[in-house]
């Protein structure tokens, strides 16, 4: 049976099998939601593409963007509290690439509550087991938004320099950095600063140490240290080096607070898998509580190391009118026996591919 | 194998006798010929000519891992990709452009034409100025003679063509130069090959300096 099923369908298969054997639940979310939610959270949607539409009370819902908010109103609090769910979901966006509505299909889970260094490690440590469910190739990056934004800090309050200055960060571009400074007034060593941070990302044990040398302030020590932490834990089960640091990897910040995760797959060319630590989203919600999840991007999945099959069925039966419906149901029978596919016309269709004809 | 997409034209020519300085020569490249697609095995790269502002859309689609295209087009298009070189070729300035006799006196509606409708909208919207766009796909010079616009928003090399039409440079809006970009998950996959072209091109744009 599971030979029928698209890629895409085994993989949600096997993720959803890989969460409950970590006691995720799964969560299922309606279709249409009051549109209030989310559009008090529309920058964590990224923009403000929500398909809505007015009920037949006259009330706005919304056709569901994102699965995340709908599990944080949902959540309950306590110390020592944790929910842990699971999601398969398709949600309905605007591409950022061509801009038009899109169906996305994601499967994803979050982990909203009391959280630890632990439960942090899961979520990474899930990501990471989602991505090797889907292909060998491939690699986990972290980053880190209190070391970010710890960074910007020591170098400008100026917020408008502080956007610019990320997208460097963003794009890996340090050779934007100085004309950039220069339109600041941002002096030599606070430039130098920002420059060597975009050249340091790779495998976690050299780059930490590369921040620790780093004079920055504090908060940035303090976040290494955090970051340390963690993936030490995480190294202990990766030996391969497809864990790595890379703090182009950019969030919102004023929903975003920790760590933030991207994944790869070597063959696809976007980002499949985003995650992150989203405390502030929470906070701005009213909630006391901590989150941490990730989503896969499943429907950039589709045909991923799928060979096009070169035939639709095995056999193309054809009958004429007189022919005895009987003597097709016994034909197909006798053929489907066999474990071959069939199907049953009076013409050979002409977008229909076969691997062997049959007449009767 | 790297994939680079090349900008088709002089500056894509230029481009590649950086990448071949840098050792990554495919003298097949060089034929005169219809071909789109060079590959040199031996030094694992493999080279395609597109449309310039195709460019990025090649690279960010994964087709190419790493491309060159100019400030404009990504200014233009913002493409999520990594832009990790200024090469310091292919050098000219975005800029608004008029007739020489024209006055923007801020009490009407300004009429702008452009091939760069993203980059006149946010230049104009950053002056808090209405403005009324006019995408046009070519010979932008024409619009504010037969006074289509009042001004174009348009790339200025030497200024040669606007001198010739009677118009002028009324104010810059940026620097353009030519930039390396690369396939975000590409980067991850082959980081060492496309860091090492980057630092054999740094030494390249140190010697156009």
């Amino acid at each position: 049976m599971i030979n029928y099923l698209k890629n895409e369908e085994k993989i949600i298969l096997s993720l959803r099998s890989l969460y409950s054997k970590y006691g995720y639940l799964p969560y299922k979310m309606n279709k249409f939601e009051e549109y209030d939610l989310y559009a008090k959270n529309k920058e964590f949607l990224i923009g403000d593409g929500v398909i809505t539409f007015t009920d037949t009370h006259g009330k706005l819902l919304a056709l569901k963007p994102d699965v995340t908010l709908s599990i944080i109103k949902n959540a309950t609090e306590g110390k020592g509290t944790k929910n842990k769910v699971y999601y398969s979901e398709n949600v309905y966006r605007i591409s950022g690439k061509t801009r038009e509505y899109k169906e996305i299909m994601q499967t994803g889970l979050e982990c909203v509550g009391d959280l630890d260094l632990y439960d942090t490690y899961e979520v990474v440590t899930l990501a990471k087991k989602s991505l090797e469910a889907v292909s060998e190739s491939y690699v986990l990056e972290i980053s880190h938004m209190g070391i970010l934004s710890s960074l910007l800090d020591s170098v400008s309050a100026n917020e408008e320099y502080r956007q610019e200055a990320l997208e460097c960060i963003k794009k890996k571009s340090k050779h934007e950095i100085k004309a950039l400074s220069q339109k600041y007034g941002i002096n030599e060593a606070k430039t130098k600063l920002l420059s060597d941070f975009i050249s340091i990302y790779g495998e976690p044990v050299s780059v930490i140490s590369s921040l620790e040398k780093m004079n920055v302030s504090e908060d940035f020590a303090l976040y290494t240290k955090e970051l340390k932490e963690l993936t030490s834990l995480l190294m202990t089960d990766d030996k391969t080096g497809k864990i790595r640091l890379d703090f182009s990897i950019v969030n919102d910040m004023n929903y975003y607070n920790g760590i933030v995760f991207n994944g790869f797959l070597s063959g696809v060319s976007e980002c499949v898998l985003f995650g992150g630590r989203y405390d502030k989203l929470l906070k701005k919600m009213g909630k006391g509580l901590a989150g941490v999840g990730f989503a896969i991007y499943t429907d950039l999945l589709e045909g991923f190391h799928e060979k096009q099959n070169a035939y639709d069925v095995d056999v193309l039966l054809l009958y004429s009118d007189k022919t005895a419906p009987s003597v097709i149901k016994n034909e197909i029978e006798r053929l489907q026996k066999e474990n071959k596919s069939v199907s049953a016309q009076k013409s050979i269709p002409s977008k229909l591919r076969y691997k062997e004809k049959i007449e009767i | 194998m790297i994939n680079v997409a090349l900008p088709k034209g002089r500056l894509g020519e230029k481009v590649y006798k950086m990448f071949a300085l840098c050792g990554y020569d495919c003298p097949s490249i060089l034929e005169n010929n219809r071909k789109l697609i060079f590959e040199n095995e031996e030094k694992g790269v493999r080279y395609f000519w597109v449309k310039p502002s195709d460019v990025s859309i090649y690279v960010e689609r994964g087709a190419a891992d790493i491309g060159v295209c100019g400030k404009d087009i990504l200014l233009e298009y913002e493409p999520d990709v990594y832009e990790l070189l200024d090469l310091n070729i292919g050098k000219c300035r975005m800029a608004v452009a008029g007739k020489k006799d024209f006055y923007d006196d801020n009490t009407q509606t300004l009429k702008v034409a452009t091939k760069f409708v993203n980059i006149a909208k946010k230049y104009y919207s950053g002056k808090c100025r209405d403005i009324d766009i006019i995408k046009l796909n070519g010979s932008i010079e024409i619009a504010p003679i037969l006074s289509l616009s009042d001004v174009i928003v348009d790339i200025v090399e030497t200024g040669t063509t606007l001198k010739e039409n009677n118009l002028e440079v009324k104010e810059e809006i940026f620097p353009i130069s030519a930039r390396l970009i690369a396939n975000k998950s590409s980067f991850k996959f082959k980081t060492k090959e496309i860091e090492k072209i980057a630092e054999f091109l740094v030494e390249q744009v140190k010697d156009n300096d």
